[in-house]
């Protein structure tokens, strides 16, 4: 079976960097060590048996306590032999990520949008800006300690009347 | 040699061809794109925060909300997650009804793309022929539904109902004479001097490189790649049906406008079937007491079944721990949600993988190096919805 062989080639070519498989309700999971990531997520790509070519999701996830606090996890699929699989990688808070944006660019938008959820850094991203929310914008809202409200939903809009200002106004 | 200078405009946000609140910053040589940087976010409500705090039942009103042209696709996506979460079985009537109500609903948001894109480059008549028409469809779920936007019909295990007497005489009556429609719009379009001049080699995609983009539905297939949740990943019993997926040569504008309109004769035929074999049966699971209420006379007569009612209603249900993903093959392309639980009575972490979002992402790809004249046509090519870009 094709999603066993990804896991044993995988386990065969970076015996260190994987830790672990879970299948659960018929979707394969390998956990991946960070350090290898881009390593093993370009072989899963290349690899002529497995030919992971399409990048259909990258999700971040935030246990809030646990350590490493958060997780990433790329969901691959293969438009030749038409299977799926997840790859998961722990990240502890303030720890970054290797980019894949070089090797799929789909990647450059989803990760912007883990780090501007999550605030988990991409090293070596070539354009790591926030996506969804303005540049001015504090925390990150998908954090499980950011408040559902946000953090001046009870503080009063600053409204500046144009007497304050001091100008006139014309009756 | 005069110096070369760059002039840098903004498009939007509220421009009527970017559908919605799309800001495009254009860096421009003359009339030749440089550099497009899209600006989104506009319309982010942090549905996937809101997720979290809400039980499974109540987070499905959320996912209308996403892509508003298609409500009973996304509610589908969700329940089909929550589901393979639950691992409960669902009947096979319920199942034919979902697959009967989303491609109405892939119809529906074809005729509002045809018509918004055919009005974008300038041809007007097709808006009232495809309005005409999707009138019809929002009428005949309204029936169902009871609402034209945001239907939340489908729920987790099966429908929130049966359908009427009156529904499958429509659905037969539309099936039968939208084939003849689609010609119509083919006779405005297709071999429309106009249409091809706007539309052939603008923003042409290669199969690899919307790969790479990780580009799905329409756009994906009109450059020759067969990828199609529903052949790829069959759920609802989609392999039931008989229906063929077009694909496109060029991967310009020009294609991803016959893909759909191939598509809608594809998702007719799909209707047509589903109408002419739907079994008789329950439209909810019945081994799911927990997840599925019992039915309103159930209500009425038994104390316990009331209070299981209140119970899913108040405190919704508890499924297993684990993390799943389920994905459909929306009107945009892949709509997918990636679900964590935790064991509680609310998604630890619901996470939507929008169609829109990804394919926006190979905008700039798509239009750097073209004349400005041709962002629009690109744009709507694409077929986005920014509620389901910004969530």
């Amino acid at each position: 079976m094709v999603r066993c062989m990804a896991y044993d080639l995988l386990k065969e070519k970076f015996p260190e960097a994987v830790r672990g498989v879970e299948e659960f309700r018929g979707e394969t999971t390998v956990t991946v060590d960070k350090g290898q990531l881009r390593a093993v997520l370009k072989f899963l790509k290349e690899s002529e048996t497995l030919l992971y070519d399409l990048l259909v999701d990258l999700a971040g996830v935030d246990f809030g306590s646990g350590s490493p606090r958060f997780l990433v996890a790329y969901l691959l699929h293969s438009t030749k032999f038409n299977n799926r699989l997840r790859i998961k990688i722990r990240v502890a808070e303030g720890a970054a990520l290797d980019t894949v944006s070089d090797i799929w660019k789909a990647a450059d938008w989803l990760e912007r949008e883990v780090y501007d959820m999550f605030g988990i850094r991409f090293s070596d991203h070539p354009d790591l800006r926030r996506i969804l929310l303005t540049d001015d914008f504090v925390g990150h809202p998908l954090r499980k300690d950011f408040p559902l409200k946000g953090v001046d939903f009870d503080k009063p809009f600053p409204v500046c009347l144009e007497e304050e200002k001091g100008n006139q106004i014309d009756a | 040699m005069p110096e070369k200078r760059l002039m840098t405009i903004n498009m939007g946000p509220q421009h009527p061809a970017t559908h919605g609140v799309l800001r495009l910053l254009l860096e421009l040589d003359g009339e030749i794109i440089v550099k497009a940087v899209p600006h989104i976010g506009y319309l982010h409500r942090g549905i996937e925060k809101l997720a979290e705090s809400m039980t499974y039942p109540q987070a499905l009103t959320l996912t209308d909300r996403l892509d508003y042209t298609s409500g009973l696709s996304n509610n589908l996506a969700y329940c089909l997650t929550v589901e393979k979460l639950l691992d409960i079985k669902i009947p096979q009537r319920a199942q034919y009804l979902r697959v009967l109500l989303a491609e109405l609903q892939r119809i529906a948001a074809h005729l509002l793309w045809v018509a918004t894109h055919a009005l974008d480059l300038g041809a007007m008549t097709v808006l009232f022929y495809a309005f005409r028409d999707r009138e019809t469809i929002l009428e005949t779920m309204e029936l169902v539904t009871g609402a034209r936007l945001t239907p939340s019909f489908i729920r987790i295990g099966g429908l929130a109902a049966d359908i009427p007497d009156t529904f499958l005489p429509r659905v037969k009556a539309f099936v039968e004479e939208f084939p003849q429609r689609v010609d119509e719009y083919e006779t405005l379009l297709t071999e429309n001097i106009i249409w091809k001049k706007r539309t052939q080699n603008i923003s042409p995609m290669s199969g690899e490189e919307c790969i790479n983009y990780g580009v799905t539905g329409p756009v994906l297939r009109a450059s020759g790649v067969y990828y199609d949740v529903r052949k790829a990943y069959p759920y609802s019993s989609y392999e039931d049906f008989d229906f063929e997926i077009p694909l496109g040569k060029n991967g310009d504008v020009y294609d991803r406008y016959l893909v759909r309109l191939k598509e809608m004769r594809q998702s007719n035929r799909i209707v047509k079937q589903a109408a002419e074999r739907l079994p008789d049966g329950p439209v909810a699971a019945s081994d799911a007491p927990l997840v599925v209420p019992p039915a309103k006379e159930e209500v009425g007569r038994d104390i316990a079944a009331l209070i299981r009612h209140f119970k899913i209603m108040e405190e919704g249900f508890k499924p297993p721990r684990g993390e799943v993903y389920s994905s459909i093959e929306s009107s945009k392309g892949e709509l997918g949600f990636y679900l964590v639980s935790d064991g509680a009575n609310k998604p630890f972490r619901l996470r939507i993988r929008p169609p829109s979002f990804v394919n926006l992402g190979a905008l700039p790809k798509m239009i750097e190096g073209q004349m400005v004249a041709d962002v629009v046509a690109a744009i709507g090519s694409i077929d986005i919805v920014l509620g389901e870009i910004d969530r």
